[in-house]
């Protein structure tokens, strides 16, 4: 509950800031309280990725791009009540959708009652590797996460078809 | 480069210990929390923590731009290989229990693998993405 508020406070702030810069920072901040509830929550794995990439990685990329731009956000020419409309209404929708889930850690949900049984009871036996996340990961699911090492280097790939055509005139390699 | 002289004795302190938690997470993704996108971006952190201190010419010096741009292409070469290996070898692809002869084996060394491709398109992207913001001049500013 304290780590929500915390993140709901920093929300808040991230809106009202001006300056990109601690814009960022807060971002940062906030990466890390959501580490910090997933290892609440023991998802340990989820816990570990969102410090490294959100409040690390993403991090360095952002104040990267800052030191390129301005460091403060332009005010906006109208009101966007427009935006804001939208916002609340898919918000609006969204809470409304979290009625129909199940209860937070039900056994019985109907998620845990699927394959998840099998993997947990048999991924020791047919895979040999105890942390049943990384059989699930590289193993079971193994397509999926061909299919997520495949749209990270496409994105790779993105960046760089994007940014180097840049240099081309001003630098001559 | 900065001449911060606490900046760079830390850096040179925890940089390698950066690195081998990174492999830790590598290797021990199996026992433990971890894996192979977690050990990547890791691997790349240390080496943008080093350039952050050091500069990125000397980050350029360690792990140079061919390197980290084959890495992008390698991992998944990897990845995607494991799996035509298991057709080569009368399974269906990415089945990993006829890489060995126990079944049980040859889940652990097709897992083993696949988790190294992740971990090398994901540090070499994560790499690749900073030295082209890094490399960037401000704009309408002459160098």
């Amino acid at each position: 509950m304290t780590l929500l508020t915390m993140m709901a406070i920093l929300t808040v702030a991230i809106v009202v800031q001006r300056n990109l810069f601690a814009v960022v920072v807060f971002g940062s901040l906030y990466s890390f309280l959501m580490a910090t509830a997933l290892v609440a929550l023991d998802a340990v794995d989820v816990a570990m990725t969102e410090a490294s990439v959100g409040a690390g990685m993403s991090t360095v990329l952002l104040l990267g791009a800052l030191y390129l731009t301005r460091g403060d956000e332009v005010k906006p020419l109208r009101r966007p009540l427009l935006p804001l409309v939208v916002a609340i209404v898919i918000g609006a929708a969204l809470v409304y959708g979290t009625f129909g889930l199940p209860a937070f850690s039900d056994p019985l949900a109907a998620i845990h009652v699927h394959v998840v049984p099998r993997y947990l009871v048999d991924s020791l036996r047919e895979t040999g590797v105890p942390n049943v996340v990384t059989s699930v990961l590289a193993s079971y699911r193994g397509y999926d996460t061909l299919g997520e090492t495949t749209v990270v280097f496409t994105a790779g790939a993105g960046v760089i078809a994007l940014l180097r055509r840049r240099r081309g005139p001003e630098s001559k390699r | 480069m900065t001449r911060d002289l606490v900046l760079r004795v830390l850096g040179k302190l925890l940089i390698p210990f950066v690195l081998l938690f990174a492999f830790y997470v590598q290797f021990h993704g199996d026992f433990g929390p971890g894996g192979g996108f977690q050990a990547g971006v890791i691997t790349a952190a240390a080496v943008i923590f080093y350039a952050v201190i050091f500069g990125l010419p000397a980050a350029r010096r360690f792990a140079p731009d061919w390197i980290v741009e084959t890495m992008i292409g390698a991992g998944v070469l990897v990845y995607g290989g494991v799996g035509v290996l298991g057709v080569l070898l009368g399974g269906n692809y990415l089945d990993y229990f006829v890489l060995a002869h126990d079944t049980v084996h040859g889940q652990e060394r097709g897992i083993f693998w696949v988790e190294a491709g992740v971990a090398i398109t994901v540090s070499g992207v994560m790499l690749k993405v900073f030295y082209m913001f890094a490399g960037r001049q401000r704009s309408g500013e002459q160098a």
